[in-house]
């Protein structure tokens, strides 16, 4: 299977299972449309348009790749060498918040249940189990989420120190990172945080009027103000360490690439805005009729990144267009999909474990509790049997393995089935991945 | 090559005997939390 596209006078084709990235000319574009190199008919309209003789010599080159299996490259069936085994957990703080944002999938901080924050016994209960859990692996990663996690600041001090403890005995290396809305951070949050913590994801939705209008505080005014000023307070002290300012667009603000402009004037470097997670019938819930307009709007994005990447007063980084090429996962991790359920929990401030943070509150899918551990096998084996190549759609779809199958909690919104992924989702994806090729082949010349 | 230029150089078929680990960032986790693109993601094996 091969994608051909063209964006930004640049002709890319992409060969699925062998993962190559070809940068091409007009005459191979033409030639691969269709197969027509193939074809003794439309080779002819090829000839006239271009003369035999750099047909002739495309031609070759066409077949030289396909001899070397770089191009039409046949599926090689991996299997699931990687055995599941739970080794990243959401740790949800506190089921309570200082913001009240619309979007917000868990309902403004309860979860759709009472307000609670999560005590040191929980968290610590949760730890021992992941570490039990993930068995041979490594490196275990914990964020710490909400609500908003620093509404309950002391326990997640004792759970770093509590985790810290854990690792010489059981060769375990934990990940601290955190996920805050930035209400709270004062001068020593700050500084806790940046010396504990490997990420943390500032959630920021980009110009004060879209940030406003979605992430309000309890008295209904915009936060911005606020929280933008302790950002740039975070981000000026952490030095190189990795941070996200994160925000999330909706049907609201199908201009999104204005809001990551405006993120990069406050002088954040390292963007990551994504498309909202939502139920069809919401109002800000991102819909088939606007698959259009966003598509244009991350092809505008990438041309101005492509710019901004030039120079180093204004250059950033995207989270989506950030495609490692050469040092990505493996073709099986690439098959697996998210993880949820199966390398990933969400645990909550009463114990219960869920198969992701979307899941949360929704009790159907509790999978066990920090008691019990993991009991409910057969929810947990719903989210076996999807990786890429057990869904047909992605099965055919020439993104899979950049992609690795999608949100399983979107295909579950908008299908109601783990097997058919949300196709606003995939139309992005495929977007972002073509707009990524551009812009690695306009930086490398 | 005049018409096409490769732009990497190891495939996803190369090494399979050696790749697979698990310890690699589970997608969703830290900087988008909705979105699961692995492509990318750092292999921790190399
Ligand atoms: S979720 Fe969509 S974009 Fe991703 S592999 Fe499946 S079909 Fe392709
Ligand atoms: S189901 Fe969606 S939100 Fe949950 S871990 Fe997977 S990709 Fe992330």
């Amino acid at each position: 299977m091969i994608h051909s596209f063209k964006m930004n006078d640049m002709y890319g084709v992409i060969d699925t299972n062998s993962g190559l990235v070809h940068i091409v000319d007009e005459i191979i574009y033409d030639l691969l449309n269709e197969e027509s190199y193939k074809s003794e008919k439309m080779l002819k309209n090829i000839y006239l348009k271009y003369g035999q003789d750099i047909t002739d010599e495309a031609v070759s080159e066409i077949n030289y790749l396909i001899e070397n299996k770089m191009l039409y490259t046949e599926e090689t069936v991996v299997g699931n060498k990687i055995k599941p085994a739970i080794k990243a957990m959401c740790l949800n703080m506190a089921h309570d918040c200082n913001l009240k944002c619309e979007y917000c999938f868990a309902s403004q901080g309860d979860f759709k249940g009472e307000k609670s924050l999560m005590s040191f016994e929980v968290g610590k209960k949760a730890f021992d189990f992941l570490v039990k859990s993930s068995e041979k692996r490594v490196n275990l990663e914990v964020d710490f989420f909400g609500g908003e996690p620093l509404m309950n600041f002391d326990v997640i001090k004792q759970l770093v120190e509590y985790g810290r403890s854990l690792e010489k005995p059981y060769n375990k290396n934990f990940r601290f990172t955190i996920t805050t809305n930035g209400v709270l951070l004062d001068d020593e949050k700050i500084d806790y945080i940046n010396e504990n913590m490997s990420n943390v994801v500032l959630s920021l939705d980009g110009r004060k009027s879209t940030n406003d209008r979605m992430r309000k505080t309890v008295n209904d005014k915009g936060s911005y103000d606020v929280i933008v000023k302790n950002f740039q307070n975070l981000i000026e002290k952490r030095g190189d360490k990795e941070y996200h300012a994160r925000g999330t667009f909706t049907a609201y603000n199908l201009d999104f690439s204005e809001d990551i402009k405006h993120m990069r004037e406050l002088g954040f470097k390292n963007i990551s805005v994504e498309p909202v997670v939502a139920k069809p019938e919401e109002k800000y819930a991102l819909l088939d009729e606007h698959v259009e307009q966003l598509k244009q709007e991350y092809e505008e994005l990438a041309k101005f990144y492509v710019e901004a990447r030039k120079d180093s007063n204004k250059e950033f980084n995207f989270f989506h267009f950030n495609i490692d090429l050469e040092g990505g996962p493996c073709v099986y991790k690439r098959s697996i999909g998210c993880g949820a359920g199966t390398e990933y929990v969400a645990v909550t401030p009463e114990g219960d474990y869920y198969p992701c943070h979307q899941f949360v509150g929704e009790k159907e899918f509790i999978i066990g509790n920090v008691d019990e551990g993991v009991t409910e096998v057969e929810v947990v084996n719903k989210f076996k049997d999807v990786s890429v190549n057990d869904k047909p759609t992605c099965n055919k779809c020439w993104a899979k393995y950049f992609c690795s199958g999608g949100c399983h909690a979107n295909a579950y919104n908008f299908n109601k089935d783990f097997k058919i992924p949300y196709e606003v989702g995939c139309e992005l994806q495929k977007k972002r991945v073509e707009c990524s090729i551009m812009i690695k082949s306009k930086l490398e010349n | 090559m005049i018409h096409i230029k490769t732009l990497n150089k190891t495939k996803l078929t190369d090494n399979v005997n050696v790749k697979g680990c698990g310890e690699c960032q589970t997608s969703c986790q830290s900087a988008c939390k909705t979105s699961c693109t692995v492509g990318n993601q750092k292999c921790e094996n190399k």
